[in-house]
């Protein structure tokens, strides 16, 4: 399996929303560990290693860009 | 240019000692007022439309016109002198600093009678709304009235004006507030209009000048000439450009307004300080809209019933939208069609609308402008993904831009048969380029008007027909599908059937159409089940 990059999401926004609406109802100092729980869910849920390091390798891209 | 200024003149209603009666009368003439009375006065009613002044507000408001608005003109014969004068686009793109991430493409598809949008100064669609309005018999448009009352009871609206001759009295069957975001009426109601406030501040400016950007409408987040904020480009006629730009939440808008100051703005994002001001403002927005749009007697429609952020031209057309779907129920119920059912209608529908609206503007707002740290870095995040990653782009968000919302409508009948594309039930009309029965070319939008804007069987091939209504048959002796889109925008093969409501949105469809489904699809359309 292959990392899908392209869009996959039946409404992009609503899945953005999502995230900001639910970030919204903590308190400042928990947005990080509620990212990482969030995270940890979704790879669970992927359930391949091989996705989650190209996942990684892509996250790691962006930052230092 | 038409004329924005109109006199004053005094109307027999000023003379007469009883109150006269009007069946339907419309509160403020700016594009919503101006389109509702247009279609109902077209449609045979009698309308008086009252503004409070004698002029066309100028400045800087609406400059984006989409498709659904230009096709409803187009049936109010405004159409042709908007698209004449106005700047046709349909591509957008978004940068991030110094980069360009994507660009995109508002209809991408041929065959359209009307493009995805136009450009064009609000002053100069009211001036030919006015223009037409003038011609259409039945239209009595009053400058300088200023309502100052309403009431209503089981006789009607009772509304006080006040002119530069002194108050007058008349009642209204039904009245309908266009009187934008401040509307008087609505606050003489005391009903309620709340929402989410935006704290940000957003500098718009009209400048004049000689410029070779494209007709595209281009976003930028984080651009070199406007560190850490957002900023929009987009072209109007007369060589004059919109220029949005975010500013600091804490920015003192006194001092932001001076013309010095943005003019030194400008400059490090033009490159050039040779252009000059036509407008500046500043501006914060709210998204909000009334609980209801419809108080007995008393209709809201446009601005006064709900306000959106400007980032995706959802105001000026969504009023459009209003009013295109207001017209013909007000006319079906002054001709004897049950009035609540169909009022109800027009609050669903347009509710519906609204909220897709805020929905929308919210979504861009939050990304344009990110009410907290962590939203900040979500959007650095996504913006710096969207230069390698396809999904991102599709979450980067200068602004969806207006699209009308398909309804969930108790006019509507649910598709019976598998359907595989076209239009479903509550959506509106899609075009396609037809041949006319004369051997013109042609568009389905020209066929709708042709048939008279009403309730239609739109069919293709041979089938049934529906005492009562025009019928507007896709075969080649009739409406002629040329370039076959019709049947590949609408799914159909011959015998299959489209019924379509006056402002032209689908009320049903059925394969191998027959009469009984087609009459009851047709009664539940007109609010009498």
């Amino acid at each position: 399996m292959t990392l899908r990059t392209e869009n996959n999401l039946p409404d992009p926004d609503t899945a953005y929303r999502l995230l900001v609406a639910a970030h919204r109802r903590l308190a400042p100092d928990l947005h990080a560990s509620f990212d990482a729980a969030l995270v940890l869910l979704l790879a669970n849920h992927i359930g391949d290693p091989e996705i989650l390091r190209q996942a990684l390798a892509a996250a790691a891209a962006s930052v230092e860009a | 240019m038409p004329p924005t200024r109109f006199a004053y003149r005094r109307a027999p209603d000023q003379d007469r000692a009883t109150p006269s009666h009007h069946p339907i009368v419309i509160v403020g003439a700016g594009p919503v007022g101006l389109s509702l009375a247009i279609d109902l006065a077209q449609r045979g009613q009698p309308v008086l439309l009252l503004d409070d002044a004698e002029r066309i507000g100028e400045g800087s408001r609406a400059i984006c016109f989409s498709k659904r608005t230009l096709e409803a003109w187009d049936r109010l014969g405004v159409a042709a002198p908007m698209l004449a004068k106005g700047v046709t686009w349909q591509r957008g793109r978004i940068f991030s600093g110094a980069h360009e991430l994507f660009d995109f493409n508002l209809l991408p598809e041929g065959g359209h009678k009307m493009p995805a949008f136009i450009n064009l100064q609000q002053f100069y669609a009211e001036a030919h709304l006015v223009a037409r309005a003038g011609d259409v018999p039945g239209l009595d448009l009053r400058w300088a009235n200023r309502v100052t009352a309403v009431t209503q009871d089981d006789a009607g609206v009772h509304v006080t004006i006040q002119t530069p001759d002194g108050p007058y009295a008349l009642t209204a069957t039904h009245l309908v507030a266009c009187d934008g975001a401040r509307s008087p009426i609505r606050a003489m109601l005391g009903a309620d209009f709340v929402g989410e406030t935006f704290e940000d501040l957003f500098l718009i400016a009209d400048v004049k000048m000689q410029a070779p950007f494209p007709t595209e409408r281009w976003f930028w987040f984080d651009p070199p000439f406007h560190p850490g904020r957002s900023a929009l480009l987009h072209k109007q006629p007369d060589n004059v450009w919109r220029i949005d730009l975010q500013l600091d939440r804490t920015a003192d808008p006194d001092l932001e307004r001076d013309p010095d100051r943005v003019r030194a703005r400008l400059t490090r994002m033009l490159g050039h300080g040779d252009f000059s001001f036509e407008w500046i403002s500043l501006y914060r927005f709210q998204c909000r809209r009334m609980a209801r749009f419809v108080h007995d007697r008393i209709i809201f429609a446009g601005d006064a019933a709900h306000q959106v952020s400007p980032f995706g031209a959802r105001g000026a057309n969504s009023g459009i939208e209003d009013a295109e779907n207001l017209a013909w129920k007000l006319d079906a119920i002054h001709r004897g069609a049950p009035a609540a059912a169909l009022l109800a209608s027009y609050e669903a529908e347009r509710i519906q609308a609204a909220d897709d609206n805020i929905a929308n503007s919210t979504a861009a707002t939050d990304f344009i402008a990110p009410a907290t740290d962590y939203e900040h870095m979500l959007r650095t995040t996504t913006l710096r993904l969207a230069r390698h990653h396809g999904f991102a782009k599709r979450m980067v968000n200068g602004g969806r831009l207006s699209k009308p919302t398909a309804y969930a409508s108790p006019l509507s009948t649910a598709d019976a048969d598998p359907w595989a594309g076209g239009p479903p039930p509550g959506a509106p009309l899609v075009d396609v380029p037809l041949r006319a029965p004369g051997g013109t070319p042609s568009f389905l939008t020209d066929a709708f008007r042709a048939a008279g804007c009403t309730f239609t069987l739109l069919r293709h091939g041979d089938g049934p027909t529906l005492d009562g209504i025009p019928t507007l048959t896709i075969g080649e002796a009739e409406w002629h599908d040329v370039d076959g889109l019709f049947a590949q925008r609408y799914d159909t093969s011959p015998g299959d059937a489209y019924l379509l409501r006056p402002d032209g949105y689908i009320a049903c469809r059925l394969r191998a159409a027959t009469i009984p489904p087609l009459r009851a699809a047709l009664t539940r359309a007109c609010g009498e089940t």
